[in-house]
């Protein structure tokens, strides 16, 4: 395997840059109401489509344990609220499918 | 009130550190079957930070494709994060333009997704605090995953991939709760991701980057009376202080 140090700082520029640039391009600027409202809707938009549909080969070979474990979370989550326990009750469950399945 | 700051950070990031040490050891892993040394795995970790893209560099790798390539293809997949640090720099208020510095390297999908759902102001303790829990469960976990991976059995490192999933959708549950027209939202997002996807005719990590745009300026006139709404106009115009 060739020295990777170089192609580890080139991939750390071209992530860094552009999560830097807007902070000096807009921090402190009054924004129009519609560019502001379009900002806003920005995480829901963004969750949805890191969501949806990689989840569905999360797991290559059992879309099963996949929706056992996205399952558990989606209730566990929405009944009881909280982040850790859903997160690993998901990875549990997924295991549980894959184990049962071997 | 920094220490007010922190103790909330620590709330949140225990969360985003434990959701990110699974996908990390799964990555950790990866890099040391592909062959990469341990100090170069925990660089892309430890300077990188960005999960998706540090996959897709080791599979791009493994094809043969040459350095300016993967670089190329990393800027694609990452793009994204401009539009978030554009929507998280509205929330930040007036900090000393070098924090900003700090700020931006540890803006991640789910960094982000905590940072912009959480009612608190954007303070900087409070936002470094909660990345470095992130940062600091990404690095172990590579760590973790390059060292002892060979010992976990493959079924838990396979399960281990829902992590990633499953921390975004506990997230994102108490907005789809507060709100019918988040989940209308989200999932329509989702849906025209599917469909990019099936259609396969934008380059890595340009599919998101669409659905952001397309959905959250649709939303931007669909969600407009909404209570939750008015809630983040006014936190907003705190922030401005």
């Amino acid at each position: 395997m060739d020295n990777l140090i170089p192609l580890i700082l080139g991939m750390a520029a071209v992530t860094y840059g552009p999560r830097m640039i807007p902070f000096f391009l807009i921090s402190g600027t009054q924004l129009p109401v519609r560019v502001d409202a379009f900002l806003k809707c920005i995480p829901i938009a963004a969750i949805g489509a890191l969501i949806i549909p990689g989840v569905f080969s999360a797991i290559p070979g059992s879309p099963l344990a996949v929706v056992m474990g996205m399952g558990f979370a989606l209730i566990v989550g929405f009944w009881r609220g909280g982040i850790v326990i859903p997160v690993i009750g998901s990875v549990a469950a997924a295991y549980m499918v894959l184990w049962l399945s071997q | 009130m920094i220490k007010d700051d922190i103790k909330e950070a620590l709330k949140g990031g225990l969360p985003l550190f434990i959701g990110y040490v699974p996908p990390a050891i799964a990555f950790g892993i990866l890099a040391k079957s592909c062959g990469i040394s341990l100090l170069e795995s925990f660089l892309f970790s430890a300077v990188v930070f960005a999960g998706a893209s540090q996959f897709i560099a080791l599979n791009l790798l493994m094809t043969g494709m040459g350095f300016g390539g993967i670089i190329l293809t990393t800027l694609l997949v990452n793009f994204r994060h401009f539009l978030m640090s554009a929507y998280l720099s509205t929330r930040v208020g007036k900090i000393a333009k070098r924090l900003y510095f700090f700020m931006a390297f540890g803006v991640t999908d789910e960094v982000f997704s905590v940072l912009s759902f959480s009612k608190r102001e954007l303070t900087p303790a409070y936002v470094f605090t909660l990345q470095m829990s992130a940062y600091t469960g990404w690095v172990s976990g590579t760590l973790t995953g390059f060292i002892l991976g060979g010992f976990l059995p493959q079924i838990l490192t396979q399960s281990m991939g829902i992590a990633l999933y499953s921390l975004l959708l506990a997230i994102l549950l108490p907005e789809l709760k507060a709100s019918i027209k988040a989940v209308i939202l989200a999932l329509a997002s989702g849906l025209l991701n599917t469909l990019l996807v099936w259609l396969d005719l934008l380059p890595g990590g340009w599919n998101i980057i669409v659905c952001i745009v397309v959905i959250a300026f649709a939303g931007s006139f669909f969600m407009g009376v909404e209570s939750s709404d008015s809630q983040s106009n006014k936190d907003g115009e705190e922030a401005y202080g």
